[in-house]
């Protein structure tokens, strides 16, 4: 791909702060009509990175291009702006009619009266907020403010939208019926879209990609089944959700079959690491099986462990079991299941996973 | 009592009267303090805009200047600028010195810090995003003046108020720098301290309630600016 297919591209970005680094990106490119998010913990440095690339923050050293030229003079970044649009996490809305705001950006850019009037009609309808053109921001549900805000953002047509954090501050079914809103309208409009997240169910859901920030640096770009599935270290693994990380030690290797010894049992998985190769064993609560009796060969699992149940936690529609297996193992089950299988804390079980089931990433120490 | 009672019954007989001199006295006040909150509104607006947004070694050290200036003593303005206006001060040679023009020069000494005082912490009090929001939404830097200046409307017209306030009221400075000249530098506060002093209350009565309904028309006037156009 030529650099000019990319809408944005970032190389050597370096930020600091007070003199201490918060970012240092060597490269990101967001490809045409992509949606990519940005996932990390506080601090890692998601926000900045959205600022920068909006020309909002300066950065130490680096190059910021759109379309593959790169911005530099002030007019290039007055030129690249009027093209991205950017939505906060605090809706910002103007102390006006919602319809005022949402037409805000194209007064900025001396639309015409009545191709304002047609396109903020349009985006009002496309966030389902027609009915509250008349009324004042300030008196706005944080739901229907956070709508006003992206109407707003998205009604000067951006090539590139950029969303910081939007939903954070809203209720669980608020968040959701936005989010699903807010993904057929970039989806239908063809805009490319980058937006930090803390949600990584809002990030699978809507993203091409995902790119993990720790540290004001980027530890994983992938695909969403990529990064959940295939964290590239611990790190990673503990923020997308693989709740069971076991140290282990490669014991043999055969063909691909590797036995790994995780406090003094072996689990099976498949990889390439060799003996003696120090690992992290990975594990999804929901791709652990219970049964209250030996699966024996009537199971497909490779490892099959008897264990003990300690700890039984609820979350929502599902149960999480914390399980001593020689190791600790963790395992949702549905409520269902967990009434006819009889399950309560101290109850022997056993717990199966496949050998597939278990991502390996090395270990240094 | 006799004597309020007396005193008000006489100014309102001056009132309906339309005193041709009392008009005239009115009229200057008016003018003289209207045309130093102008002064006042553009620096201090313009002052605490760059003071407000921008961010400088000291910044807490002038924004603490600026609020000490708030409770400028108009005796002292008075004082100040009667010595630089005084014929052989730095600014002599200007002849200026108990005409209209130095009442407007000292007043607007005294309203622009109460301008920019609260302008500044208007200004401040916008969330700090939303400039960033501003510049996202393609803003030229004009247009994102003008969009702050309109989001803090309120309490920016509150500064002017506030400022008017200050010195429509203030006889110090008047006094001082304008000298309290009939017909030429008379204004409602140098004439009523006149009148109650020769112990004609009838005509101070007049002036004082003159002096409050011009400021109750010129602040509703101003709240009318200020709370327009609020939707529902």
């Amino acid at each position: 791909m030529k650099p000019s297919d990319f809408p944005v591209s970032i190389e050597n970005l370096k930020v600091e702060l007070g003199g201490v680094s918060v970012l240092d990106i060597p490269c990101f490119c967001l490809g045409e009509k992509e949606v990519v998010s940005l996932i990390g913990p506080n601090g890692s440095g998601k926000s900045t990175l959205l600022l920068v690339v909006n020309c909002l923050l300066k950065p130490l050293s680096g190059k910021i291009c759109f379309r593959g030229t790169e911005i530099i003079s002030r007019e290039d970044i007055f030129r690249y702006r009027r093209k991205i649009s950017m939505v906060f996490q605090e809706p910002l809305l103007f102390d006006t009619t919602v319809f005022n705001n949402v037409a805000s950006g194209l007064k900025i850019r001396g639309v015409s009266g009545k191709e304002t009037k047609d396109r903020v009609t349009n985006y009002l309808k496309l966030f389902s907020i027609e009915h509250l053109a008349n009324r004042s921001a300030r008196k706005l549900s944080g739901g229907e403010a956070q709508r006003t805000s992206l109407a707003r953002a998205f009604a000067i047509q951006p090539e590139i939208i950029f969303l910081d954090e939007p939903f954070s501050a809203l209720d669980p079914p608020t968040r959701h019926a936005l989010t699903d809103d807010l993904e057929k309208i970039v989806r239908d409009t063809g805009t490319s879209a980058v937006m930090v997240t803390h949600d990584q169910s809002e990030a699978l859901k809507m993203s091409d990609r995902i790119v993990v920030m720790n540290n004001g640096r980027i530890v994983q770009t992938g695909m969403p089944s990529e990064v959940m599935n295939s964290p590239v270290n611990e790190f990673v693994a503990n923020f997308v959700g693989m709740d069971t990380i076991l140290e282990g030690q490669v014991v043999r290797n055969i063909e691909g079959l590797m036995h790994i010894s995780v406090s003094r049992q072996e689990i099976e998985a498949v990889g390439d690491w060799q003996a003696d190769d120090k690992v992290f064993c990975c594990i999804r609560p929901e791709n652990v099986t219970i049964e209250t009796f030996d699966p024996g060969a009537r199971t497909s699992s490779r490892n099959v462990f008897p264990a003990i149940i300690l700890d039984i936690d609820s979350m929502g529609p599902f149960l999480k079991l914390t399980l001593d297996c020689g190791f600790s193992l963790m395992s949702y089950v549905t409520r269902e299941a967990f009434a006819d299988l009889g399950l309560y804390e101290g109850k022997k079980v056993f717990a199966s996973f496949k050998a597939t089931s278990v991502h390996v990433i090395p270990r240094s120490v | 009592m006799d004597l309020i009672i007396d005193g008000i019954i006489k100014a309102f007989k001056l009132l309906i009267a339309l005193d041709p001199e009392v008009l005239g006295i009115t009229w200057l006040s008016l003018k003289v303090s209207g045309t130093a909150t102008l002064i006042s509104v553009f620096i201090g607006i313009s002052l605490g805009m760059v003071i407000a947004l921008t961010n400088f070694p000291g910044k807490k050290f002038v924004i603490s200047v600026v609020n000490t200036g708030m409770g400028l003593p108009p005796v002292v303005v008075g004082l100040f600028v009667t010595v630089f206006l005084w014929r052989n001060g730095p600014f002599g040679f200007l002849d200026i010195l108990y005409t209209p023009t130095a009442i407007i020069a000292a007043q607007a000494v005294i309203a622009t810090p109460i301008v920019m005082g609260i302008s500044i912490a208007a200004l401040q009090n916008l969330p700090a995003k939303m400039r960033l929001q501003i510049l996202s939404l393609g803003a030229t830097r004009l247009q994102m003046v003008w969009i702050l200046l309109r989001e803090a409307r309120l309490p920016l017209m509150a500064a002017v108020m506030a400022g008017f306030g200050g010195v429509i009221s203030e006889v110090g400075a008047s006094i001082m720098v304008g000298g309290n000249i009939l017909d030429y530098t008379r204004v409602l506060t140098t004439a009523t301290v006149m009148e109650t002093s020769k112990g004609d209350f009838d005509i101070a009565f007049a002036l004082s309630i003159i002096l409050l309904i011009l400021m109750f028309v010129v602040n509703y006037f101003f709240t009318l600016i200020q709370q327009r156009e609020r939707p529902r």
